[in-house]
């Protein structure tokens, strides 16, 4: 079908839409700390779906390797993450976003 | 470009990465009990790289690593004070760190990657750099915000900076992605030359959220609070010098260079976050009992008040800006000195009437730390009314008149929340005794007020030609 072609702003779309999920993830969330890390990890990954994309369409390697960077950065952070979630857990005895109260002003 | 060039432009990073990696492997080795050696070589690293920094001056322009990694005087002078706060901030946490039982060795080895993420993030020439440098200060910070791992305050604290910062990081990401989208390329080059289109403004403008939160400026600035309540005092005193001097100069750097022929497209969105922050950060401190969370409140109004120079413009702006956040972050190192020295009975302590009669008890201390508020809230004839008194001009020659008022308004509001330590210290009955204070901390407190105090106006003048220097490079 002509006119029915994928073009870059097909996959904008996507990955503007799972960023969207992404940061609505992490504030409408009330429920759970570990819904909160797959959403940061959503957001990510959204990030990545434009840099191929870009890269497709701009011709260029460069999105290519920044998504590679983005990849292991987005491990390392993911790892810090859950450790310091392991440590809270151990002082707090829950993991529920309502109870994360202890500093406030 | 063959490698040792390259590492030549790159030397007091590469430095500071190389001693990191060593230093990781021979802690792996040696475990917690060669802990305190440990953080007395990282001093020494941190400082040698510092003064590299300085030295790399006649350099003025030169890039390295095809273009990705570029250094300069403005970020050079920004670069060396950061690893000179680091430093300085490590030396004076030894004795904390021993009463709170948390002399591990991965704290020294933590500042010293957070340092070298900022100065990686102040040498970038590219997105990609960019972006591994705010990362590698990030996950560095977040781990060292929890360090106190048996405290719910600090674990806690910990959380609340990683799931925000990690927020942040995503917005700085997606922007990058749509700049390079938009531009072509993500180096600070092709994105300068790039057409000023709307994907291209709406990439500047997440890069900005992403910058402005790691500066702590509002409406970035929630997390700030509570890592500082909740974050170990020597870690916040990190906090609130290094990185921030550096995520300050990096946010004007990104915003003069690359995004310098766009220059119409940010100036009214940086000035309205310039003017947020210095509201928020005037009368949240008003209600606040916790020092450090005080201390947060006047970071946040000062980082807004640096800002004034990036609205600014380069021209106007630049030296500004290095100005005052050299000024405020002695200062506040120097103010943290003296909460890490608030121990009873080995707890530390952070209640504002806990300072109730400090000169009766520390009459030293109490008038270094008066001089130190008084540099950080800008009253004369302390260092830091001629910081203010530079960002403010810097904004009268930009044209921004209603932010300058703004600025000057906010600043007589906050001197309610300064003046309020003061009187505690100055005018309360005293508590009990205080525990000693370890001489490393009393050494870097005196050294800052004496830096704070207006005798040694030459200096300020050495420091001013430098900025000037620094950013006309």
């Amino acid at each position: 079908m002509a006119g029915m072609e994928i073009g870059v702003g097909h996959y904008l779309s996507v990955s503007a839409a799972l960023f969207v999920i992404g940061v609505f993830g992490i504030f409408v969330n009330r429920k759970n700390i570990i819904v909160i890390l797959m959403a940061i990890e959503l957001i990510l990954l959204s990030v990545n779906i434009n840099l191929v994309a870009f890269s497709v369409f701009n011709g260029t390697i460069v999105g290519q390797v920044f998504a590679m960077l983005v990849l292991t950065v987005a491990a390392a952070e993911a790892a810090v993450g859950l450790a310091i979630l392991v440590v809270y857990f151990r002082n707090r005895g829950e993991i529920a976003v309502e109870d994360v109260n202890v500093l406030r002003g | 470009m063959n490698l040792l060039a390259d590492l030549q432009v790159a030397l007091p990073d590469a430095l500071l990465a190389g001693f990191g990696l060593v230093a990781l492997l021979l802690a792996a080795i040696g475990g917690d009990r060669i802990s305190g050696l440990l953080r007395f070589v990282s001093v020494i690293a941190l400082a040698a790289a510092s003064v590299f920094a300085f030295l790399q001056f006649p350099l003025g322009d030169a890039e390295a690593f095809n273009g990705l990694y570029k250094v300069s005087p403005f970020v050079l002078f920004a670069k060396g004070a950061t690893y000179a706060l680091g430093a300085l901030s490590l030396f004076m946490s030894g004795g904390f760190l021993k009463t709170a039982s948390m002399e591990r060795y991965e704290y020294a080895l933590l500042v010293v990657f957070a340092a070298l993420g900022a100065g990686v993030m102040l040498s970038a020439n590219d997105l990609m750099t960019l972006y591994l440098g705010v990362e590698t200060l990030s996950l560095s910070s977040y781990v060292l915000a929890a360090f106190q791992r048996d405290s719910l305050k600090s674990s806690e604290a910990g959380l609340k900076y990683f799931v925000l910062g990690a927020l942040a990081s995503g917005l700085l990401l997606y922007g990058s992605s749509l700049v390079y989208g938009f531009a072509g390329g993500t180096g600070y080059a092709a994105i300068a030359a790039a057409e000023n289109t709307v994907g291209l403004i709406f990439g500047l403008v997440l890069i900005i959220c992403g910058l402005a939160f790691k500066a702590s400026a509002a409406p970035f600035h929630i997390w700030t609070p509570d890592v500082y309540e909740g974050a170990p005092a020597p870690v916040v005193a990190f906090f609130a010098t290094a990185p921030k001097i550096a995520a300050v100069v990096v946010l004007a750097h990104v915003m003069f260079t690359t995004f310098g022929p766009h220059e119409a497209s940010w100036r009214m969105v940086i000035a309205i976050i310039a003017a947020l922050s210095m509201i928020i950060g005037a009368f949240g401190a008003l209600a606040q009992n916790s020092i450090k969370r005080i201390l947060a409140y006047s970071s946040i109004a000062n980082v807004g008040f640096a800002l004034i120079g990036v609205a600014a413009g380069v021209e106007a702006g630049a030296p500004s800006v290095l100005v005052y956040m050299t000024i405020y972050v002695i200062g506040t190192l120097g103010i943290f000195g003296g909460v890490l020295a608030l121990r009873r009975g080995g707890q530390a302590i952070d209640q504002v009437s806990d300072l109730n009669g400090l000169f009766k008890l520390k009459p030293g201390m109490a008038l270094a730390m008066v001089i130190l508020i008084f540099s950080v809230a800008g009253v004369p004839p302390a260092a830091g009314f001629f910081g203010k008194f530079q960002v403010l001009m810097a904004g009268l020659n930009g044209d921004l008149l209603w932010l300058v008022v703004v600025g000057i308004l906010s600043s007589a509001v906050s001197l309610g929340y300064y003046l309020r330590l003061v009187w505690a210290m100055m005018m309360k009955p005293p508590g009990e005794p205080l525990d000693r204070t370890d001489l490393s901390v009393s050494a870097t407190v005196l050294v800052t007020a004496v830096l704070a105090f207006p005798v040694i106006t030459i200096a300020i003048q050495m420091l001013l030609d430098a900025a000037q220097f620094a950013s006309a490079g």
